[in-house]
């Protein structure tokens, strides 16, 4: 897929999560729009995974440690086929299995998450047992700035260095806004290129948005023996004028005008 | 072990093992750690996760033999759990090995989610649970855990008494394709079962038979049932006792016919006396409809008493008198032991 074929999905990508969530009446609208590019290339480009191959052993897997923002990650599975397009209007209705957050009841889906902190030990233990394996696997999760917090990142940060997990990707969406305000406020994250590289990862930097870039640093192997993190500069709400960079679009849902005004600025 | 270590038992409980013809086993976190080391040697997809834990979990052995099955993340227990979910998600067959205290506390989220509400077939051991680590304080015990999961669920939760029954749950474990808790100690235990006994998840096991009183007693805390019994007999008391290594999915039958065809009901339990063995039975007797004078014994809801096993058993009446006392006042309140 080239990058204007990827440039023309993500507005229908974005139109359809817009209506997604607006029609379930709940939703991370601002993470998802920031995320929404890096699933776009992950699943478009990137990832060994298919609606056909998704109990391969030898597949790539990837884990959503930011979990809320689940109705991107649904929107691009049923967009790549792993489920029709009809079940999105079922997102947090009574019963339904697409519930707020990742569950591995909805095909395509690997393990459940939304309590944040818990991706990246899970892909750590992925990427070991694809080590075990002797397979080719690579393992992907997705961060959000906020939940960086979480010690438990760091207790995985120090093993997969320490384990020499080349197979281990972690990129962070950092859009440096979460749910109170600024991550920079809330609980500063900075220097995240120094951190990450103090605990033995590789880092690569790249504008989140940009396919070629994230192409770029997702598909070309880190040097042998380091473990991945891909630091996603994005913009929380991107897309949607009034929603970049306003802190109550974290889990604001549109009313049916605003819907409207987004949908009309993403254009067809 | 040092020399100083006091005896589980009071020379008076030590004549009734005799007695009894009950032979001393080893502990059972050697028994798991023999036998999970066994099942991996013939099934190379079994991988153990310890954190920092090997040498508590008598899993050096294991590392030596089976480097490439270990998986060591450093004293770092959430870890150690995603860790497990991660590795039984990509099919291998995981245990999680870490002292109970911290394992069941400290990562008690990532044993919520990543392995019990995600349904990975992974295993998660609380080594020296109870008070195993008596004389080292509440940070070291672990009273909560049954009660913290069994308000979790899908999550079967096995704690054996003895070698045999350790030796069984590990081996339903390692083949379990739900997640699974076993917890333990490290004393030395006495063997409770006849050879050729069969063990099946979710049931209880009769030890004896009896209508007076039945104690239903799980873990390390079943052979002072079975002394009480022995003494209880020589005041011509029939009694029961039966081991629940199964707390989910407890035994239900089992647990109500005690109830319905003993004048008295007594659990005990190496666990707060809140939200286990004993609140399990109760709930499940209640519902039946049956109304039985019953106890719980257990650790009290108190700042607990520290000093060993042994010590702390006696003081709060998991001994062969203790239990005795307790059942002779249930069934007749004016007798005193």
């Amino acid at each position: 897929m080239t990058d204007h074929e990827l440039t023309r999905k993500a507005v229908q990508l974005r139109r359809r999560m817009l209506r997604l969530i607006a029609r379930a009446g709940a939703g991370h609208t601002g993470g998802g729009l920031s995320c929404l590019d890096i699933l776009n290339v992950l699943y478009n480009r990137v990832l060994r995974i298919s609606p056909e191959t998704v109990n391969d052993p030898r597949r790539d897997r990837y884990v959503q440690s930011k979990g809320h923002c689940v109705e991107a990650l649904y929107t691009v599975l049923a967009d790549r086929g792993f489920f029709p397009d009809a079940h999105l209007d079922t997102v947090c209705q009574f019963q339904s299995p697409y519930v707020g957050h990742p569950t591995r009841k909805i095909p395509g889906i690997e393990m459940n998450t939304g309590a944040l902190g818990h991706g990246l030990p899970i892909c750590l233990g992925m990427a070991l047992a694809a080590k075990m394996d002797g397979t080719t696997s690579r393992v992907f999760t997705l961060l959000g700035d906020g939940e960086l917090a979480e010690g438990s990142n760091w207790e995985a940060a120090m093993a997969a260095a320490h384990y020499r997990l080349d197979n281990l990707v972690a990129i962070l969406d950092h859009n440096t806004l979460q749910i109170t305000g600024p991550t920079q406020e809330v609980m500063n994250n900075a220097p995240l290129e120094e951190k990450w590289r103090a605990f033995g990862w590789e880092v690569r930097s790249v504008n989140g948005h940009d396919y070629a870039e994230l192409t770029a640093a997702l598909s070309a192997p880190p040097p042998a023996g380091k473990p991945l993190f891909v630091l996603a500069h994005t913009i929380k709400g991107k897309g949607v004028s009034f929603m970049e960079n306003v802190g109550k679009w974290h889990h604001g849902v549109p009313s049916e005008s605003e819907l409207n005004q987004a949908l009309e600025e993403l254009g067809e | 072990m040092s020399a100083a270590a006091p005896s589980l038992f009071s020379p008076a409980a030590a004549a009734m093992l005799k007695k009894l013809g009950l032979k001393k086993g080893r502990a059972n976190l050697e028994e798991f750690a023999d036998t999970l080391q066994r099942l991996a040697v013939a099934d190379p997809n079994i991988v153990v996760v310890t954190s920092d834990s090997r040498g508590s979990g008598k899993l050096a052995p294991f590392g030596q033999a089976l480097p490439g099955q270990m998986v060591e993340v450093g004293i770092a227990e959430q870890n150690l759990v995603g860790v497990t979910a991660g590795l039984a998600a990509s099919g291998k067959k995981a245990f999680g090995v870490s002292p109970a205290c911290f394992l069941t506390a400290r990562s008690l989220e990532q044993i919520k989610n990543d392995i019990c509400y995600s349904d990975v077939p992974a295993v998660v051991v609380g080594i020296s649970a109870g008070v195993s680590y008596g004389a080292l304080g509440s940070t070291h015990h672990s009273l909560h855990d049954l009660a913290a999961l069994r308000a979790i669920p899908n999550l079967t939760l096995l704690v054996p008494a003895d070698n045999f029954e350790t030796r069984e749950a590990i081996q339903f474990a390692a083949t379990a394709e739900r997640p699974v808790y076993v917890r333990f100690g490290k004393a030395a235990m006495y063997d409770l079962h006849a050879p050729g006994t069969t063990f099946e998840v979710g049931k209880s096991l009769t030890l004896r038979a009896g209508t007076d009183v039945a104690f239903l007693a799980t873990g390390e805390t079943v052979v002072h049932a079975l002394l009480a019994a022995g003494f209880l007999e020589e005041q011509d008391l029939s009694t029961r006792v039966i081991s629940v290594p199964t707390l989910r999915p407890l035994d239900q039958t089992a647990v109500v016919a005690a109830a319905r065809e003993c004048r008295a009901v007594i659990t005990v339990e190496e666990h707060l006396v809140h939200g286990g063995l004993g609140e399990a039975c109760a709930a499940s007797i209640l519902q039946a409809g049956v109304s039985v004078p019953f106890r719980i014994v257990g650790i009290p809801d108190e700042d607990t008493v520290t000093g060993s096993q042994a010590d702390i058993f006696r003081h709060y009446g998991i001994s062969m008198e203790g239990l005795a006392g307790l059942a002779l006042d249930l069934l007749d309140p004016i007798n005193t032991l």
